[in-house]
């Protein structure tokens, strides 16, 4: 079985300012980006259950010049808030990695 | 339209460049050096104490060097977002920095300070008059918000920098501004298409970050022409690919193809993106569109209390197996304890405890899906915050010997529960703060927020 990190050239999280986190799923070869788009691998519904954010606050676009999949959300906790772990929102992406890619 | 180039050496002032690659950008002629030198990303420790990020020493060598390249060239420089956070403790920081560093080498210009901390009379007006809105998510905001803010900055556009221009000015410094506007205002100013002198400036503003390996801090020059940019790293050791270019809007962007600023939106959905050698990307397709309403974002932050904070690890396999029912205990009794120790008043005394279990889930809390799984050992980290230092450390102090001791059901007698790395285990942190607003304003011309301040350097 194939997983996500293993197709992509980079998972990584950010903060995108601090009431926003966003993620990129970067893919150096067109054909695993292609692959993991069409087996629709991360999607609203998929991403929503792992960060228990309804469907309607996710933000997630194809870009395909970038090759990457990009996902925004509004921040659990604002950045650096006292109950913040995370000020940079760089290691937010960690479930993503092992996410299955079915063999198409 | 002629071609405009832009030289920015560094993705942000502080964290240092090569000198060869500076000088080959100086080689290409551009007709202004821009600089980011702040943002959010640090949190709001710079905002709410005025202290700057990077170092003194680290900020004067970076500026020094704009400083020389810009008087070789005769060409304006435009730092933005002095000192990380735009305020005006920042302002003057960069200030004081620019003025020895004229003195030391001679140099005579006009310098601009364009300041954006705000006024918060002005903004209660404002609020009053209904024009501050929510971004979302945004905290709660009312007038309590705004005076308790330590500081509050705007972030400007392109405007007050080009009226500094206007003004004369040779060398712009700059409060907190848009990232972008710093890059794209020379270009707009000598008539580039809005579309492709946002996008080039969105890509300039992070320095080398657009090439494929950015080997260290370095930077990056942009050719802007009628129908489209063509962008490069300096370092003939780096390149951009097409993707490595496009990927850049990406980056701490919520939406990488509408990226809001705030005169308007860049859109980049219909960029291209080609390979232009084997280093440089020429891009096209770009466009601006210009908003109903100008809005300017609101940068606050404001006291969160003063912590101490303890770190200890957890090996006993007893104490992992119950670990949030040891927890839950001991913050139930730690708290009856504190009540002992601290009056205040009638009521309880006033702090926060968060507690996080590093090995388990201290990076993702909540949301993070693998907390059942128990490891063999676990940090804890402690974070105690209240209203002083001392209170804080009191609290703190109390806290490490109750943890230590804290009994679980399967071992009778005296236990040592936590390891401390840290004798004393607790470490005074000062005061932490918060970010308290993501509000936009509209005010009724894009420079009423940002004042000009003029100075001739190196006068007689």
């Amino acid at each position: 079985m194939t997983t996500l990190g293993e197709l992509a050239k980079l998972i990584r999280s950010k903060n995108a300012g601090p009431f926003n986190l966003t993620f990129d799923i970067m893919f150096e070869e067109e054909e695993a980006y292609r692959r993991v788009v069409r087996a629709n691998v991360v999607n609203k519904e998929v991403f929503g259950r792992i960060y228990r954010i309804p469907p309607e606050k996710i933000l997630l676009v194809h870009h395909d010049a970038a090759r990457a999949i990009k996902i925004s959300i509004p921040r659990p906790v604002f950045s650096c808030d006292l109950e913040d772990g995370d000020c940079y929102g760089g290691q937010q992406f960690g479930p993503l990695v092992d996410l299955e890619v079915p063999e198409t | 339209m002629a071609e405009i180039r832009v030289l920015s050496p560094s993705g942000v002032l502080g964290s240092g460049f090569p000198e060869a690659s500076f000088e080959r950008g100086l080689s290409l002629r551009p007709h202004v050096i821009g600089c980011d030198a702040g943002s959010t990303d640090m949190g709001p420790a710079s905002l709410g104490t005025g202290v700057p990020h990077f170092s003194r020493e680290a900020a004067k060598r970076d500026l020094r060097l704009m400083l020389l390249g810009r008087e070789c060239l005769g060409v304006p420089l435009i730092v933005g977002s002095c000192g990380t956070a735009g305020g005006d403790e920042g302002l003057g920081w960069m200030r004081d920095i620019c003025l020895e560093v004229a003195k030391e080498e001679g140099l005579r210009f006009r310098l601009a300070l364009v300041h954006s901390e705000q006024d918060k009379t002005y903004l209660k007006r404002r609020f009053r008059e209904g024009r501050i809105r929510p971004l979302e998510p945004a905290p709660a905001l009312d007038e309590g918000v705004i005076d308790r803010s330590a500081h509050i900055v705007g972030m400007m556009g392109d405007e007050p920098i080009a009226e500094a221009l206007n003004e004369g000015a040779e060398v712009v410094l700059a409060g907190r501004a848009s990232d972008t506007s710093i890059f794209a205002c020379v270009p707009a100013r000598l008539g580039a298409d809005r579309g492709l002198a946002w996008h080039a400036a969105k890509i300039l503003e992070c320095g080398a970050a657009c090439a494929v390996t950015r080997r260290r801090p370095d930077g990056v020059f942009a050719w802007i022409r009628d129908d489209h940019f063509v962008v490069e790293p300096l370092d003939p050791g780096m390149r951009c690919s097409p993707q490595s270019v496009a990927s850049h809007t990406l980056y701490e962007n919520a939406d990488p193809f509408f990226i809001t600023e705030p005169g308007g939106v860049l859109d980049t959905s219909g960029s291209t993106y080609a390979a232009e050698s084997g280093r440089a990307v020429r891009v096209q397709g770009s466009a601006y569109r210009p908003a109903e309403t100008y809005t300017v974002k609101l940068e606050g932050a404001e006291l969160a209390g003063y912590q101490s904070v303890i770190i200890g690890g957890v090996r006993d396999p007893y104490m992992i197996r119950q670990l949030d029912t040891w927890l839950a205990g001991l913050r139930t009794d730690f708290d009856a304890r504190v009540r002992e120790i601290l009056k205040d008043g009638d009521g309880p005394p006033k702090y926060t405890l968060v507690v996080r279990v590093y090995g388990r889930d201290g990076v993702m809390g909540p949301l993070e899906p693998l907390a059942h799984e128990l490891p063999h050992e676990v940090g804890i980290l402690f974070e105690v915050t209240a209203q002083d230092q001392k209170t804080a450390r009191i609290l703190a102090s109390t806290l490490s010997h109750f943890a230590i001791h804290y009994p679980i059901p399967e071992w009778g007698g005296l236990i040592s529960g936590l390891a401390y790395p840290f004798a004393p285990a607790e470490l005074d942190k000062g005061p932490v703060y918060r970010f308290n607003m993501n509000h936009v304003v509209l005010p009724d011309n894009p420079c009423e927020m940002f004042p000009i301040e003029t100075i001739e350097v190196g006068a007689r």
